[in-house]
């Protein structure tokens, strides 16, 4: 008897500790905990950095002992590294626990004590790059539209870039005008949270699947384009009428032909289809931990010849998020493996002490070895003979696909899609962009994964 | 300066607490109290070195001059309990003084840092309870017909519950308390130790199927008054108290699996009959999702524990006020948060050494009245402490009840008291069976050898 209640106080100690260890930092987190406060009143939150060492957020204390949060760079990182106010947003919430905590030494903290100030809370360095998150926000100049700029073998992500875009530095003052304005998306971090069609950026994943099902046969598939497909009422066109003749795999996958695609799109299993989306993570939670939506589309035995001629050409219901598009072009990058995407690199204390470092972390194998060489192979054929044209003569060698999704079906307005990876023997740096109603992704998307891979190579 | 003071304490407090938990274990190494003397005397170094380094913190942190001297008046008080009780009854247990001892200069810190009305008024309550106390191992001794009031036991019970039920006042959707001449009592908590003598008191004359279920009857009018003045937690203390005591009683593990059958059944029935029973297994399930209401306490009580890491943040340093009723149902919680995991878990480890003790001396008793009786007192001792700090911590649901000796509380505390000392004078009548065996096997009479061995065994434990 005694030993069954001390077994059952045994039980009780580790559940605690573990409890107390595990969920330090959700707890402390949490809105309702009055400790977080405590914290605030003790600590000047601390600095975020960018990779380079700029300082992106800082708290300037007035003689008043009033605080301010300043961001030196305005726009260009307002959804990246975000607000510290109205319930927090971007990295100020994603690191609020360290910016709060402070691991200062001893004696500084008494140093801190005697001069009477707040003591120091921990810094938090983050992966971002200010050379290139200013190329790609300059790019999209007043577009709306989002830019991730990411690197494929460790998952850091080094450019993240949201329009329409606001001044942190005056959140407090604009906050109740956006939120009164229900039609306003400003707020909105479009790399993580925007759901968009995804056009023909989306023919990666079908042609991962025909190459699945079909891994010793795919190149021997042709197909003549006459400029449409049609199975019963429906119709597939290609973009803007062009008819690409006789063609290959690799060259329906260049030219974006939409009619060879719905072709292969009727000759695919849709059971197996439907696991495939699955393992790329649709409908399913991303491996990150900041905020962001879950892209959708479902396919399964049930889905009609209709709908899959759309969803293989990445139009109809089939909705995804900028940062998802990166992941499984990263991947292919990666060959076939997902490293998680992380914003943090570390956080230090006052004395620049690592206090935690994050380190790159995988995920899962998304695709085989073989399967990523085959794709990343289409993805140079489309730069060098295909819709990327605009990023040939390069030192650098690029691989990527382009869209333009329809997003009205009356207009025949489109977002301008380019997700890709460079170099393509060895690839560095992975960038997926959306330009929402710039036209086609090979005239406007592509000519900014340029700038974008000359600023990181440094040219 | 008293940010190094604070900074630094909070490692050495959690040093002493740690080798005092460690000492009440090596206790157990040693089997008479003799070679235990330097054990209890490190003990008592460091139950000193705790409290005072503690109060040095606390006086630093408010530099109020009250506290210091509040703290005087504490030391004195748990000075002279060793002391006297060692000069009266040198043949007691010093382990559980001590830990008594240890375990209410917790309460003292914690409630002189929540509250200071509150601690001075623990504090008076403490210093009668005590004098109480010291009188309590001289009359279980001298009073043996003690057993034979077994029926009177159960009808006091019963009333005393009864009157609460009809006359006592609702605090917070529960009629737990009961006033007289502006004393608020909480009688579940006496009844606790009478219902302990009651069964003790019924077991120990027989245990036939007809008296098991007389007694049935009898514990589940205590339970069912209990459950339906909402005070669940007591009820379930009074269910697990009255099965334990059976089984042991009997050696009969149908009863302790009947028990436990029927216990569950009623845990589904009260489930489903009452809203606030279901209210609180929501609470407990997902806390985080009531957190406006329901789940508030529980949250709140998580998030202390959370933000102390294993040092605390040091006396004054959290906020542990946040957490409604913090002093008397959720302390733990505030220990956890200020002194540190590891401070808690040694608090725990020190209620368990107590447990220990009490089931060793019930082993030990020759007399089954007496056994029981120490039994049941140890469970109802280490199952309130389970339920309080199991409920703080979510582990189980929360019942509400307090933590003995260190949670506010006047009944409490005098009950749990009388609890401890009512063992000691147990713990002295067994060292008498021991010492009357030691003469009877000098002189053996005509024995039977079977017998002979069996007495000879057990004095060799001894």
């Amino acid at each position: 008897m005694t030993y069954l209640f001390v077994a059952v106080f045994l039980c009780m100690m580790g559940y605690t500790c573990h409890y107390a260890a595990t969920n330090r930092q959700v707890l402390i987190n949490n809105s309702y905990n009055g400790r977080q406060e405590l914290l605030i009143s003790q600590n000047r939150r601390g600095t975020i950095y960018a990779a380079g060492g700029q300082i992106l957020a800082q708290t300037q204390t007035e003689e008043d002992g009033s605080e301010t949060r300043v961001y030196p760079y305005g726009n260009l990182f307002a959804h990246a590294v975000g607000y510290a106010s109205n319930g927090k947003y971007g990295i100020e919430s994603l690191s609020n626990y360290y910016l709060i905590n402070s691991n200062a030494k001893l004696a500084d903290k008494v140093a801190s004590d005697v001069a009477g100030e707040k003591y120091p809370a921990d810094s938090v360095v983050t992966t971002l790059d200010v050379g290139v998150q200013e190329v790609a926000f300059q790019s999209l100049g007043i577009y709306k539209g989002a830019i991730i700029v990411s690197e494929p073998d460790t998952g850091r992500i080094i450019a993240m870039v949201s329009k329409p875009d606001f001044d942190p530095n005056e959140i407090d003052a604009i906050w109740d005008d956006l939120l009164e304005d229900k039609e306003s998306t400003v707020l909105l971090n479009r790399v993580t949270q925007g759901l968009y069609p995804p056009g023909s950026t989306f023919k990666i994943v079908t042609a991962l699947e025909y190459i699945r099902e079909n891994p010793d046969t795919y190149d021997q598939y042709t197909y003549q384009c006459g400029g449409r497909f049609t199975s019963g009422q429906d119709t597939i066109n290609c973009y803007h009428g062009s008819v690409h003749g006789h063609e290959d795999f690799a060259r329906s996958f260049a030219k974006s032909c939409n009619a060879s695609f719905a072709n292969i799109g009727m000759q695919l299993d849709r059971k197996q289809f439907g696991d495939t989306l699955n393992s790329l993570l649709f409908n399913k939670d991303l491996p990150v931990a900041f905020a962001y939506n879950k892209s959708r589309l479902i396919v399964d035995e049930s889905t009609t010849d209709s709908d899959i001629i759309q969803a293989a050409i990445g139009q109809g219901t089939t909705q995804i998020t900028p940062l998802h598009l990166n992941m499984i072009t990263c991947a292919i990058a990666n060959n076939g493996v997902l490293m998680k995407p992380y914003l943090v690199d570390y956080v230090k204390n006052e004395e620049g002490n690592v206090i935690k470092q994050f380190n790159p972390d995988t995920y899962r194998k998304l695709m085989s070895e073989g399967e990523a060489a085959a794709l990343n192979s289409l993805m140079q054929e489309v730069i060098t003979s295909g819709t990327g044209t605009k990023l040939t003569g390069q030192t650098y060698t690029a691989a990527g696909k382009t869209g333009s999704a329809e997003y009205n079906s009356v207009k025949t307005d489109s977002h301008a899609w380019f997700t890709g990876f460079a170099p393509a023997e060895d690839p560095e740096v992975c960038v997926t962009i959306i330009i929402e109603g710039a036209g086609s992704g090979g005239d406007y998307a592509v000519p900014i994964a340029r700038r974008i891979f000359d600023e990181y190579f440094g040219m | 300066m008293e940010l190094y003071i604070t900074e630094l304490s909070k490692y050495f407090i959690t040093l002493f607490i740690a080798l005092y938990t460690l000492e009440c274990f090596l206790v157990f190494r040693f089997q008479d109290e003799e070679r235990r003397r330097g054990i209890y005397f490190r003990q008592n170094l460091l139950m000193f070195l705790v409290h005072f380094s503690c109060f040095l913190v606390i006086c630093f942190e408010t530099g109020k001059l009250e506290y210091l001297l509040f703290y005087v008046l504490q030391q004195i008080l748990l000075f002279a309990a060793i002391v006297l009780f060692s000069m009266i009854y040198p043949n007691g247990n010093r382990l559980i003084i001590n830990n008594m001892c240890m375990l209410l200069s917790i309460g003292f810190i914690i409630l002189s840092r929540l509250s200071f009305e509150k601690a001075i008024k623990q504090f008076f309550i403490v210093t009668v309870s005590i004098i109480i106390g010291m009188m309590i191992p001289f009359l279980i001794h001298k009073f043996k017909f003690l057993r034979n009031f077994t029926w009177a036991y159960a009808a006091a019970g019963i009333a005393a519950l009864g009157i609460v039920l009809i006359l006592g006042s609702v605090t917070y959707g529960s009629k737990i308390s009961y006033s007289v001449a502006g004393v608020t009592f909480q009688p579940s908590e006496f009844v606790k130790i009478i219902f302990v003598f009651f069964l003790a008191g019924a077991l120990c004359e027989s245990h036939d199927l007809l008296r098991i279920a007389l007694t049935a009857v009898i514990a589940g009018a205590h339970v069912l008054i209990l459950v339906a003045s909402k005070d669940l937690g007591s009820a379930l203390i009074f269910f697990i108290v009255y099965v334990m005591m059976v089984f042991i009683a009997t050696g009969n593990w149908i009863y302790l699996l009947a028990g436990c059958a029927g216990g569950s059944g009623a845990a589904v029935m009260a489930y489903q009959l009452f809203s606030h029973v279901q209210v609180r297994v929501q609470a407990w399930k997902d806390p985080f999702s009531c957190i406006d209401d329901a789940g508030y306490q529980i949250t709140q009580s998580l998030f202390a524990i959370g933000s102390g890491g294993w040092f605390g943040l040091g006396l004054f340093r959290g906020t542990p006020d946040s957490i409604p009723f913090v002093e008397a149902d959720f302390v733990f919680s505030a220990v956890a948060e200020e002194l540190g995991i590891v401070f808690s878990m040694c608090m725990i480890l020190i209620c368990i050494s107590c447990f220990i003790m009490f089931m060793n001396i019930s082993l030990r008793l020759k007399d089954k009245f007496y056994q029981l009786t120490a039994f049941g007192l140890g469970v109802t001792y280490i199952f309130q402490v389970f339920l309080t700090i199991g409920g703080g911590t979510k582990f189980i649901p929360m019942t509400g009840i307090t933590l003995p000796f260190i949670s506010y509380g006047g009944s409490s505390v005098l009950t749990t008291l009388v609890m401890f000392f009512i063992i000691e004078g147990l713990y002295i009548i067994r060292q008498e069976e021991g010492a009357k065996r030691v003469k009877k096997k000098r002189r053996p009479r005509r024995m039977e050898s079977e017998e002979f061995r069996e007495e000879q065994e057990a004095t060799e434990e001894e």
